[in-house]
């Protein structure tokens, strides 16, 4: 049989949801695949979410917003674009194919281009194959990393940075300093990359305790950044010492917050 | 403001909208795979849901199978959510369980040569609704006032009727025009098709009338800067010429910009040659009757206009434009020859045909030519024009030296189209023309609610059709501020205090500054402000924002429920 791809698209109701109606009452034609789930602008699609769509085997999720300056909600879709960004980064890290996913702006009246995209998309993941995370038996090192990247995604840090890029880069903090975008991106990268690690840290000892030592061996990290990142993390009450083997602790997770 | 829970008991209508779904997807198959779905209690089938046939089944099933969520997979809940939701709260079911399937618009009309596989998506699309809709919660409007009174950007003839119509029902009115008088593209015309009444005289009985009314604030020569709010309360704030700015509120907002005149520079000699002219600058020289007695006169249509790319698109007028100028130049001066080089004439209507066969009767000749060859243009060393044109239906090059060629050039977005349109927040089409809800249904609304479009700023149209939509969008205009009282959408969002770390993120992102920091230093979100789009919901780092009837456990459960997996 031949592959036939889950691709799961998350649409703005206002330009994208209003020209997937458009190539449906042109009888533009297009491939079968796509199952659209209506939001009311692009800006409330949240990292997490995705990742959870990709982690239950979805081979494919195309986000779509409306054009920068047409946002019914004037600037949702600037925020949309800033979650995907660091979207793009934690999938990066896990190993999981960067072509799977995709934002693109689509007007209310762009129904052809709406079928354009879905089309080439839908050619994409044909030519990408079934998702190494759908099926009974889904890639097993994939899965954790993308749990880490999902946690990663929920962390306040990085949602804070997101949520504040626009402000911080366009406006400045309250003394009025602007970051510049290279400066931002730059903080953005060393947050996404340390967040990621350290949720996978989590995962790790979440199973069985582990010392700094098989840590940095299995995350293939330098002993001295693995235990930068345990000691943050012990920071944040997020690992402890759950025993000790000889003269070598091994760390734990704990129950965190909510 | 959440009743009780109780179990789901989902009713499920789908509908074949005659044969627009039926005919692709198997819809007896789909009814019964929804029958065996977690919650569903109901499933039917009908020939139009949307029928009051339709709509008595929903009430009926809900009375009989006691339902508590009601689905219709059939069409887009962009025009027929409010139809359902509404018989679902005549039922009395709250009109935010219920939920829509796009199996039309999305599915059968997009996959109309694959109806195995559309049915399957049919099938996805009903369990995704139902994910959702075992998850959904009754929701409450909040009700706000509407003032009555209308801001009506543009002030042409378009403008001026809605706004008289509107003020004679006894709303207030601010017409906001950036020229300095009233009048719009009508004091540039010289007689009307088709009662070739002159222009000046209907134009300055409307303009008198205007500025008369008392419930009429006419600012000229002013622009709009920002617009605040929403239905039946924006903030407006308008720019005059010194750089004045003034602020008032109005309950709706007509955009009635109108259209610009395309000028075709570098065509067929424009712009070189000075008497090669649109037929904008013909209306004027006949209109202060410097058109002399020409020997002959040609007319070019479809400059610019109906091209394979770019102005791809008929501006409707130009046919009769051409016509009506070409009989009055006839009868001013019998013995001029009028050529019209046309690729077809499209005089469509009751009115129009007539008018055909009189120029034909009259001698007006008429001369196909085709895209692919287009007429070609030089000037004669005494100053008259050739044009060199392939005769489409002789086969051969027809050569004619004229006086004035004139150029039958489409009306074109007005300028600043772009930039208003993103101020209200309301789209333009791919032609750059304001761009309706919907063609059929909503053809003078905008998606977003109070807002409306009349008039050649929504299309190419002649006066007579201007003034009718003019009419049509005053009522629409009037109907919620007559109301005088309206709900609003209960779709907002809503912050779990004992989550929340006042963090003040979405303080800042929310676009309509509807998210403050109370007292407790924890973030309040004034619903009536709040328009529901979700950022906050999404970008809070404490995930302690709820956005509602969109909430995370809802979207993953429709997300999971496309991918096959049952929601846990």
């Amino acid at each position: 049989m031949t592959f036939e791809p889950r691709i799961v698209g998350f649409l703005c109701n206002w330009c994208s949801y209003a020209g997937a109606d458009l190539a449906g009452v042109s009888r533009i034609q297009y491939p079968t695949n796509i199952r659209i789930i209506r939001l009311m602008c692009s800006g409330r699609v949240d990292p997490v979410i995705v990742l959870d769509t990709l982690i239950n085997g979805a081979d494919g999720v195309l986000v779509m917003g409306c054009h920068f300056g047409d946002c019914h909600y004037t600037v949702g879709n600037f925020y949309a674009e800033r979650k995907f960004r660091m979207l793009k980064k934690l999938i990066a890290l896990t190993d999981l194919e960067g072509g799977r996913l995709r934002l693109e702006w689509v007007s209310a009246s762009e129904g052809s281009r709406f079928a354009d995209i879905v089309r080439e998309f839908t050619n994409q993941i044909k030519t990408l194959g079934p998702s190494p995370l759908a099926g009974e038996n889904p890639k097993r090192d994939l899965l954790q990393n993308m749990q880490a990247a999902q946690m990663a995604a929920a962390s306040f840090r990085l949602r804070v940075l997101v949520g504040r890029e626009k402000g911080l880069v366009d406006e400045g903090n309250v003394y009025g300093e602007k970051l510049s975008q290279e400066e931002f991106d730059r903080v953005m990268d060393d947050a996404v990359t340390a967040e990621y690690l350290r949720s996978k840290i989590y995962l790790m000892v979440r199973k069985e305790p582990l010392s700094v030592k098989e840590l940095s061996k299995r995350l293939g990290l330098d002993s001295q950044k693995a235990l930068r990142h345990i000691v943050a993390m012990k920071r944040h009450g997020m690992v402890a010492v759950g025993r000790v083997e000889g003269t070598t602790p091994l760390y734990i997770a704990l129950e965190m917050g909510r | 403001m959440e009743s009780k829970e109780e179990a789901p008991r989902i009713g499920v209508f789908i509908c074949h909208c005659g044969i627009n779904i039926g005919g692709v997807v198997n819809v007896p198959e789909v009814v019964e795979y929804s029958k065996t779905l977690l919650g569903v209690v109901y499933a039917e089938d009908n020939l139009y849901t949307c029928s009051s046939e339709g709509i008595s089944k929903i009430k009926e099933g809900i009375a009989k199978h006691n339902l508590n969520r009601v689905i219709v997979a059939s069409c887009t809940p962009r025009t027929h959510e409010p139809l359902f939701r509404a018989a679902c709260e005549e039922a009395g079911v709250n009109k935010y369980l219920f939920e829509m399937a796009n199996i039309r618009d999305q599915c059968s009309w997009a996959h109309m040569h694959e109806p195995e596989k559309a049915t399957e998506k049919a099938k996805d699309l009903v369990r995704m609704a139902v994910a959702k809709a075992r998850l959904l919660k009754p929701l409450e409007e909040p009700e706000i006032d509407v003032a009555p009174s209308a801001l009506i950007v543009g002030g042409g003839v378009s403008s001026m009727t809605a706004a008289l119509c509107l003020a004679n029902q006894g709303f207030k009115v601010h017409i906001v025009e950036r020229e300095p008088e009233l009048g719009g593209m009508l004091r540039h015309l010289h007689k009307l098709y088709p009662s070739m009444e002159d222009a000046s005289q209907g134009l300055s009985q409307i303009v008198n009338s205007v500025n008369s009314n008392k419930s009429i604030d006419v600012l000229t020569s002013t622009v709009v800067k920002e617009v605040k709010g929403f239905i039946g309360n924006f903030e407006v704030t308008v720019e005059r010429m010194n750089g004045e700015t003034t602020n008032f509120g109005v309950g709706t907002i007509i955009v009635a910009t109108g259209a610009a005149n395309f000028e075709p520079v570098g065509m067929y000699g424009y712009g070189e040659y000075d008497n090669v002219i649109t037929q904008l600058q013909l209306e004027q020289l006949l209109k202060n009757g410097r058109l002399e007695k020409p020997e002959k006169v040609v007319m070019i249509q479809c400059v610019g206009a109906r091209e394979e790319k770019g102005r791809t698109y008929c501006s409707r007028i130009c046919c009769m434009t051409a016509l009506k100028n070409a009989m009055h130049i006839k009868e001013l001066s019998p013995d001029t020859d009028v050529y019209i080089l046309f690729r077809d004439l499209q005089t469509y209507g009751t009115h129009h045909e007539d008018w055909h066969r009189r120029a034909q009767d009259k001698g007006i000749k008429f001369i196909k030519y085709v895209l692919e060859k287009p007429p070609q243009v030089a000037q004669r060393e005494d100053g008259k024009i050739t044009i060199n044109v392939y005769h489409a239906l002789l086969g051969e090059e027809v050569k004619i030296s004229s006086d004035l060629l004139v150029l039958s050039t489409p009306l074109i977005p007005q300028e600043g189209a772009k930039e208003l349109s993103q101020l209200l927040k309301v789209p333009v089409g791919p032609d750059g023309f304001f761009f309706e809800a919907h063609v059929k249904l909503r053809p003078i609304d905008f998606a977003t609610d109070g807002i409306y479009v009349c008039g050649t700023a929504h299309s190419p149209k002649d006066v007579a059709e201007s003034v009718s939509q003019a009419f049509g969008v005053a009522s629409r205009a009037a109907i919620p501020m007559a109301v005088k009282r309206l709900r609003v959408e209960a779709i907002t969002a809503t912050v779990d205090e004992s989550v929340c770390s006042g963090c003040g993120t979405c303080v800042k992102l929310c676009p309509y500054g509807a998210i403050q920091k109370d007292e407790k230093g924890v973030a309040k979100v004034t619903s009536v402000v709040c328009k529901g789009c979700g950022t906050c919901a999404a970008s809070c780092p404490e995930r302690a924002i709820t956005m509602r009837h969109f909430t995370d456990e809802q979207v993953r459960a429709q997300a999971l429920a496309a991918l096959g997996r049952v929601y846990a």
